[in-house]
């Protein structure tokens, strides 16, 4: 059911962890829908994404996608982290199921709300990014039996 | 261990090698249509009821109160649409539970949007039906009653004999989805006043896609499969006869072994939930810690979620299944779960392991050490368990 990146970043994910007084930390999801994930940033004085850690509640494309996720934004400025969306995370990872695509936006979110967290923090605005929702939750189509 | 250590028998069971023999022959050599008139179908015909009399047997029920079916989704939707428009006139109200088989469940719903009533009863909190909710949810227009004998999630069975007894006193017909019970626990259908019982072959080391419905005699109920006069003219369709066969052979071989099978599978389900409830810190077992099939575990737990965990089980080649919302394709956890009383991010942490009598001690000391491992992986990366450990210390 997973491709096999998906199953790599599953069995061996990166950047699992906490950083102690991170620049930014975000929480979203739901336990109530079965996933929540947590990263942390640690951003240095050039704005750029020295580390990055995460935590994540979920199935094993929440974990993937987490991991992949952080993965991406490694080494980047925070405004070129604004380019990981759910789609360039689902497509490094080769593919998810079509029922799993919401954790994809999720890691996005979870991105996002880190790097709101830091630029609050630091009175900066980074361009493009709002305030991020504090849940995602899709409403299952209602099946016709 | 590169073996499987397959704990999923609630899903389906491994078919015994003698069925498998049994039914060969009605494969290549005895491949006739039993409706055939030539003497070369008349082996099928006879095999056919030699299994339909071993059924009847095993549950104290009459050879033509025996319908072969494609399995006990099929058996369910039967009972249950067929009784509700054979018996429409006197009333339109139907009871059954909130732990059904989707089987069940979605049959109703679909009777409901055809303008039925039905009350689903609540649980407690392992999963017994509430006895006096059901005497005070029957009505003059309540049709039928269908409860589950055992429930395919935790285990819990159910007072059947009770229940029967209750619709036997008020007038209303009793259907029950044996699929996880029967050939696991006696069962006899007037002793517990049952009218309507549904199984499927393949839960006990019989072939997939062969299941009956018991139909007590004087029911009125109409075919469900339109077709040929197959089965006294209530179900259409050339009939699978090997696997009628191999049903047949696996109830012969299902009731002669049950109890010494039951007893073995009691033992390694109790070793199971004392070493696993033991050793591993913030778990608790779902369903009735007694009244529980023999060989149903069902644990939940806390601050993780339960595909990873069968995904990491996997890597360990350890079947099991869950109840969590990734397993069921929605973003809700298991119904019997929530019914339970389980907060949503509980269920989410719910592992079913099944077993069978062919596991051993062994296996079961492997498994609780590689769930010891995958628990502690999960919960290190869990942010739920962080943000508990965290506010515990302070």
């Amino acid at each position: 059911m997973y491709t096999e990146k998906v199953m790599d970043h599953f069995q061996n994910p990166r950047n699992v962890g906490e950083i102690e007084n991170a620049s930014g930390t975000g929480t979203v999801g739901n336990a109530k829908c079965g996933d929540i994930m947590r990263i942390y940033l640690d951003i240095d004085e050039n704005q750029v994404i020295r580390d990055v850690k995460f935590k994540t509640f979920g199935c094993g494309a929440a974990v993937a996608t987490s991991s992949m996720a952080t993965e991406m934004v490694k080494g980047k400025t925070v405004q070129e982290a604004m380019e990981v969306t759910n789609k360039a995370v689902m497509e490094a990872l080769d593919g998810l199921p079509p029922v799993k695509v919401h954790c994809s936006l999720l890691a996005e979110e979870a991105i996002h709300a880190a790097l709101w967290d830091y630029a609050e923090k630091n009175g900066i605005t980074i361009e493009g990014l709002e305030k991020p929702k504090s849940d995602i939750s899709e409403h299952d189509e209602d099946e016709e039996y | 261990m590169n073996q499987v250590i397959y704990l999923d028998n609630a899903a389906t069971t491994r078919t015994r090698p003698e069925v498998a023999d049994a039914m060969m022959p009605f494969f290549t050599e005895h491949y006739g249509n039993p409706s055939s008139v030539y003497e070369f179908a008349a082996p099928c015909k006879q095999a056919i009821a030699r299994s339909r009399e071993t059924i009847a047997k095993s549950l104290g029920a009459k050879a033509n109160e025996i319908y072969f079916t494609a399995g006990g989704t099929e058996s369910d939707n039967w009972a249950i649409k067929a009784a509700a428009e054979a018996y429409q006139a006197k009333g339109k109200h139907i009871i059954t539970s909130k732990i059904e088989h989707h089987a069940v469940l979605h049959t109703c719903e679909y009777l409901e949007k055809l303008g039925f009533e039905v009350t689903y009863l609540d649980v407690d909190e392992n999963g017994v039906v509430k006895i006096e909710e059901l005497k005070k949810a029957i009505r003059p227009d309540t049709i039928l009653i269908s409860i589950m004998f055992a429930n395919n999630e935790i285990g819990t069975i159910e007072p059947i004999k009770e229940i029967g007894e209750i619709a036997r006193e008020r007038g209303v017909l009793f259907h029950t989805d044996a699929v996880q019970a029967y050939c696991h626990i006696p069962i006899n259908v007037d002793e517990y006043h049952i009218d309507m019982l549904s199984a499927s072959g393949h839960k006990l080391n019989g072939p997939k896609g062969i299941g009956f419905l018991y139909i007590r005699t004087g029911l009125k109920l109409r075919s469900f499969v339109h077709g040929g006069a197959q089965e006294r003219k209530r179900r259409g369709g050339t009939e699978n006869v090997p696997g009628i066969v191999g049903l047949g052979k696996a109830v012969e071989l299902a009731v002669a072994t049950m109890d010494e099978r039951a007893g073995k599978e009691r033992e390694l389900r109790d070793y199971l939930i004392g070493r696993v409830t033991a050793e591993v810190p913030f778990v608790r077992l779902n369903g009735h810690r007694t009244c529980r099939l023999a060989n149903n575990t069902n644990f939940a737990f806390q601050f993780i979620e339960g595909e990873s965990m069968l995904i990491m089980l996997d890597m360990n080649g350890i079947c099991g299944s869950s109840g969590s919302a990734c397993t069921s394709g929605s973003l809700d956890p298991s119904h019997v779960l929530l019914a339970i009383g389980l907060p949503h991010e509980i269920a989410h942490g719910s592992l079913r392991l099944t077993l069978s009598e062919e596991n051993t001690k062994e296996e079961m000391d492997y498994v609780v050490e590689k769930i010891k491992e995958v628990v502690d992986r999960l919960r290190s990366m869990s942010p739920l368990y962080e943000d508990f450990m965290k506010n515990n210390q302070a």
